[in-house]
């Protein structure tokens, strides 16, 4: 495998689990249930998105031709990721979970 | 005949296309046989089916992809910015959206593509479709946000997709 191959896959993983790790920190750190919902369904679309990225590359390198069902991952994921944010978010809501004193607005009833 | 037998061919068309990718492969065989599903399982999901409205501009359609793409991007790093910085100043806040499209699908597509894109999660939509509710991580001015909204990702899918406003 050429070596420029190699430098972009691995950049590829490194820059995809930078991203899964800032998730992750987000979801430590934030304050309160709906600031935490950010962390994970922002920061892990581009993370597992580039780690996606590097494994099709990888594998369409290895001259069996192009690997490509990765994409359905993504495609997945986009559909899915934002259902589940909104389901955990009006579930939130429902249970009046409390949230940080600064935060303006109201969530409904 | 043909309408009976391929209810929604567009349909069929993505579950053929997504059987070889999940096989990630062109063998005839599987063309074959991804060809069968796409007739057999839109005429067993018929009453299931959301109506989607026709695209007016694709064109239109593409620039919006790529723009959010761009967008989510640009989020992921926006949103790592406001983790890795103090926590104490983010100014997290529930804003309400008043949105004017009336289909479902495109509603749908319009809270998706609010949940992907820079710090904002829909929470809500309510009842009468009249309004989104969203929750943002930081928004120190709401009003800016919701014209942003309304003006970034509403107007163009009004424009894409052949839809009635109210």
């Amino acid at each position: 495998m050429p070596i420029w191959i190699e430098v972009a896959v691995s950049l590829f993983l490194l820059f995809g689990s930078l991203f899964a790790l800032v998730g992750a920190i987000g979801l430590f750190r934030l304050p309160d249930f709906f600031t935490r919902l950010h962390g994970p369904t922002k920061a892990t679309t581009l993370g597992v998105g580039a780690i996606v990225l590097g494994s099709m590359i990888f594998f369409s390198s290895r001259g069996d031709g192009l690997s490509l069902h990765e994409l359905l991952i993504m495609v997945f994921l986009f559909i899915t990721a934002p259902v589940s944010a909104h389901m955990l978010a009006k579930a939130a809501m429902q249970q009046r979970l409390p949230r940080v004193d600064r935060t303006r607005g109201e969530p409904w009833e | 005949m043909m309408a009976r037998l391929l209810p929604h061919p567009a349909l069929s068309v993505v579950l053929l296309l997504l059987w070889l990718l999940l096989n990630n492969t062109l063998n005839p065989g599987h063309i074959l046989l991804g060809g069968a599903l796409g007739v057999i399982i839109p005429a067993c999901m018929r009453n299931f089916v959301m109506p989607v409205p026709k695209v007016k501009q694709r064109i239109g359609l593409m620039r919006f992809t790529v723009r959010v793409l761009v967008d989510i991007v640009m989020a992921n790093f926006h949103v790592a910015k406001l983790v890795l910085g103090p926590t104490r100043r983010l100014s997290p806040a529930f804003v309400e959206i008043p949105v004017s499209i009336t289909d479902d699908f495109v509603l749908t597509v319009l809270t998706s593509v609010v949940s992907l894109t820079p710090g904002t999660v829909s929470a809500d939509v309510s009842d009468d479709r009249r309004r989104i509710l969203v929750h943002t991580l930081d928004a120190p001015d709401p009003d800016a946000l919701v014209a942003e909204i309304k003006t970034r990702y509403e107007a163009p899918l009004l424009e894409i997709f052949e839809c009635s406003t109210t």
